[in-house]
């Protein structure tokens, strides 16, 4: 163990910290560290690859002899299939393979009810219309509301109604008992949207056996758990198959494990011999492939008159379909004196729910950060000074100078005053998420005697800049270019990484990666130690060279003096580079928004969002902006523009395609202010944390608060369409109105 | 002319018998073939059901295969053609994925019929570097980081090119040219940029 002095904290709110760093280890970087090439702005590996359409995609994969699968998927909510006949379908020349699922019963629109493989597409999509399917149509429920009605089809067991463990969460009766001391109890109900991801590369897999091998290239956001599932439904074991994700198209969450349809696809493959590619098509990304549940939310929020929030109670209602996972996350960033939460799932006859970029979070915050507006409104404060009154995080109440200078915070109007019909508002919304850097990855660096160096880790990179991100580490341990460092990512035979949820990739990967190098680093040095006639420990390796006391090589020729072909080391992240004590136990963000809403059309133009993000220490600003730019662009969809809308009659969902589903494109872009804000945090030897999911959890919260602002009523509920946006204008008018009447009536009365 | 064609390709073909009568009338790609079962009109001649020939340029190569009528452009580039730099995410016109060029404007590869380009100049995202030399929006998009899934990003620069190519690279042009590329990821303020660079 040898002692270090760390740095931590901010610039202008920085600490010292005495820690122990094993040996073997690096030091962890801090505030004081001179970083060369991490953390530094550089364009992401494989841009060139991806510019001119070179990157192959799991879609792009074009296997000789290869054929393509597809899915019968029924029309229905909930049906019985009566009759399911193949005959016609295989008949025709081309069709290799067909698996039929005469399930009892169908339980949401898309399910597939059989799936064939064929020689072409085209053959395939003649196959998929000849097959006959005869339902029994079924009673169904597709809304959240109408499945928690006392009469409505049960989806699944006696109730539609389900609390899972961890469902309910702190003490009514305290919650209770900060109400009663409250100067404001304000009881209002939040809704949200289901969301599906979209990513644009669909979901799927191409799956070749030779022999009793499977190798399967696969757009996953999760290479190994995606091996160990598909293993698992195959009934083979692991090591048998190889998956592959060089590049992939979005996941957004919704790209883990093996799904049906690959698990299809690699036994078509095995049945004839020849390579299936089965990728779902846009209509089946909606259905089938995930989606962030809904939520109504009632929600009794209390305040003192000083500001003080007391009691936060949120009780939640979504739906994940048939799937489970439908709670929200809010209370937490304030300082609340006491909260409870009381969430539920609602089973309805739809697809099932997967994880959406930081689950349960934007739906809470946007409720909380709705509410925290309206107590702020209620007691007359600034909503700004509201959270920072109640806001105990140091890097949070930072972020709020730093944006509220950005966006010009001094300028926000009393809601309601925006004059004319174009109006103008400000809204503010705060994050939080944790440090999540996993123990477990594994990383493998390698030093060539031709000068080369190699890092390789089995998992993916799902579009954040992973391999970019390696690579820095390893150049900046090794004193090289960054086009020095050759990064191989995306194959399970390499070690051990992470499926990329929870935002841990980089954090989790960083690390190891580092010490990989490092100790590369040392035994590269001890082999050229004599050449230079000094000791190892007097050696430094910096702008790719090895200086000595009074000589130094160049890195290739000091790698030229290897006794070996190659040194090699291999790192896992554990207690020795990810455990040391933290600056801070939360990553932080806040957002700031000014929106115009044309109060005669109802519509709403996100004209500025300024999100200031803590990224721990920023591994690439160019990358980090990337993602906050994204994660903001992805709120204000969620926000303003995004619904997955189910026909309550026929159980359909009525816009399962990219033109009628309408996600953000580039007319709605908004100036974006992206600060990525470095915080030393101490916690791992690299200090990177958690950025890809945080900056979408506010966004939505400071839209609808700048709505709030402009329009002087609040919409309750996303996505904020215009026809609510008209609605509650309306609704404030009536309410001003019967007040004014009251004051006339009143008046009058005294006057005679 | 070939510009009327497109536009009858794009927007006509999926409305029916009589938009499909227009388009199997393009005499360029005709060959009668396969059995008579509908009726036939005078001064037009039946493609398909089964492969047809057709010969156009690819990314200033002459090329010539055989596809099905019914095969889209983007099938054709994808499949048999081996170009699989266009992608393919929404394969009905909405997400600009399948962006390439048609006699040199911008077109969706999947809403157009393979055939009708017979006799045109198709160029992808692969045709746009030449050799080792990346064109400017490509150059730009690297160093901006225009993109992260990277899965718009071929029709994304091939929507660009075009766009810097006419000069139209002010914010209000660059929404509205870029309204048909959709971006999951959200990297729209660094191509706006990126954009920007490569004019300059």
């Amino acid at each position: 163990m040898s002692q270090r002095t760390l740095e931590l904290g901010f610039s202008g709110h920085s600490e010292e910290r005495r820690v122990e760093v094993p040996p073997d280890a690096p030091p962890p970087w801090d505030l004081r560290s001179d970083l060369k090439v991490a953390g530094k702005p550089h364009p992401r590996l494989e841009a060139r690859l991806k510019v001119t359409g070179a990157a192959r995609y799991t879609a792009d994969q074009r296997l000789p002899g290869m054929i393509f699968a597809g899915a019968v998927r029924s029309p229905h909510a909930h049906a019985r299939v009566r009759r399911l006949d193949l005959s016609r379908a295989k008949k025709l020349p081309g069709v290799l393979y067909s698996e039929a699922y005469p399930q009892r019963e169908v339980r949401y629109a898309g399910q597939a009810v059989a799936a064939l493989a064929a020689e072409s597409e085209q053959v395939l999509d003649d196959a998929l219309a000849l097959v006959e399917v005869d339902y029994e149509v079924l009673p169904h429920v597709v809304r959240t509301e109408d499945a928690l009605a006392e009469d409505a089809p049960a989806v699944a067991g006696r109730r539609n109604v389900r609390q899972g463990r961890g469902m309910r969460r702190g003490s009514l009766r305290r919650v209770e008992e900060a109400h009663a001391r409250a100067d404001v109890v304000l009881t209002r109900e939040y809704r949200t949207q289901v969301q599906t991801h979209t990513c644009l590369e669909p979901h799927g897999s191409v799956a070749r056996w030779e022999g009793d091998r499977l190798t399967v290239w696969a757009s996953t956001q999760a290479t190994f758990a995606f091996r160990q599932t598909l293993a698992r439904a195959l009934g083979i074991s692991a090591a048998q198959v190889e998956v592959i994700t060089e590049h992939m198209g979005g996941g957004f969450g919704s790209k883990f494990g093996a799904d049906a349809w690959d698990v299809f696809a690699a036994r078509a493959a095995r049945a004839t011999g020849r390579p299936c590619f089965f990728m779902l098509d846009r209509r089946a990304e909606h259905l089938v492939a995930g989606n962030r549940p809904d939520s109504i939310q009632r929600c009794t929020f209390s305040v003192r008159r000083d500001g003080k929030l007391l009691g936060a109670q949120v009780t939640s209602h979504g739906t994940a379909g048939l799937g489970r996972g439908a709670g929200v996350l809010n209370p937490a960033i304030y300082a609340f004196e006491a909260t409870y939460s009381d969430q539920y799932d609602v089973l309805t006859h739809a697809g099932s729910a997967r994880a959406f970029r930081a689950p349960r979070h934007p739906q809470g915050v946007f409720a909380l950060e709705g509410m925290l507006d309206e107590l702020a409104e209620a007691i007359g404060m600034d909503p700004l000074e509201l959270r920072r009154k109640n806001d105990p995080h140091p890097v949070r109440q930072a972020q709020y100078d730093v944006g509220a200078e950005a966006i010009g915070w001094s300028r926000r109007k009393p809601s309601g005053s925006s004059p004319g019909p174009l109006k103008r508002g400000l809204g503010v919304a705060a994050a939080r998420w944790a440090h999540n850097a996993r123990p477990g990855t594994a990383v493998r660096c390698r030093i060539g005697r031709d000068g080369s160096v190699l890092v390789a880790n089995g998992s993916q990179d799902i579009g954040t800049g992973t391999r970019t991100i390696l690579a820095q580490i390893v150049a900046e341990e090794l004193g090289l270019p960054l086009a020095a460092v050759e990064v191989r990512l995306g194959r399970t035979r390499d070690p051990y990484g992470h499926g990329s949820g929870g935002s841990v990739t980089a954090p989790s990967i960083a690390p190891p990666a580092r010490r990989a190098a490092y100790a590369c680093r040392q035994r590269l040095l001890a082999a050229v130690a004599a050449a230079l006639g000094c000791e190892a420990e007097s050696l430094s390796l910096r702008e790719g060279r090895v200086h000595g006391a009074e000589r130094e090589l160049s890195f290739a020729a000091a790698c030229g003096l290897l006794p070996t072909e190659s040194i090699e080391a291999t790192a896992t992240g554990g207690p020795e580079d990810m455990s040391y004590p933290s600056f801070t136990r939360e990553v932080a963000g806040v957002q700031f928004a000014e929106v115009e809403v044309d109060a005669e059309l109802g519509t709403v133009r996100v004209v500025k969002v300024v999100a200031v993000q803590d990224c721990g220490l920023v591994a690439n600003p160019l990358l980090a902006r990337s993602q906050i730019n994204g994660g903001v662009l992805q709120g204000i969809s969620y926000a303003l523009h995004e619904e997955r809308i189910l026909d309550a009659r026929t159980g359909d969902m009525l816009n399962a395609n990219l033109l009628d589903y309408k996600i953000l494109g580039a007319r709605e872009v908004p100036e974006i202010v992206a600060i990525p804000f470095s915080v030393a945090n101490g916690r791992t030897s690299t200090g990177m944390s958690s950025l890809g999911e945080p900056p979408t959890v506010p966004t939505a919260g400071a839209v609808a608060n700048a709505v709030a602002n402009a329009i002087g009523a609040r919409v309750r509920s996303l996505p904020i369409t215009p026809e609510k946006v008209l609605a509650a204008i309306a609704e404030a008018e009536r309410t001003r109105r019967a007040s004014d009447g009251e004051k006339k009536k009143k008046k009058k009365k005294r006057i005679f | 002319m070939s510009e009327e064609r497109l536009r009858v390709s794009r927007r006509e073909v999926l409305k029916g018998a009589a938009g499909a009568a227009a388009w199997l009338g393009v005499p360029a790609a005709a060959r009668a073939e396969g059995e008579e079962r509908a009726p036939s009109w005078p001064g037009i001649r039946r493609l398909g059901p089964g492969p047809t020939p057709l010969s156009f340029r690819l990314n200033g190569e002459a090329v010539t295969i055989e596809v099905t009528p019914r095969t889209t452009l983007l099938d054709a580039l994808r499949g048999p053609l081996g170009l699989t730099g266009a992608k393919r995410a929404c394969d009905r016109g909405a997400c600009g994925a399948c962006t390439v060029w048609i006699d040199g404007r911008t077109a969706n590869a999947c809403t157009v019929l393979a055939l009708d380009v017979d006799g045109l100049a198709v160029t992808t995202v692969e045709g746009l570097s030449s050799g080792n030399a990346l064109h400017p929006v490509q150059e730009a998009f690297v160093a901006q980081d225009a993109l992260m899934c990277g899965f718009c990003t071929p029709g994304m620069v091939m929507s660009c090119a075009k766009l810097v190519e006419r000069g139209a690279v002010d914010e209000e042009s660059l929404r509205e040219g870029l309204s048909g590329n959709l971006c999951r990821c959200g990297a729209y303020p660094h191509i706006f940029r990126a954009c920007q660079e490569a004019q300059r």
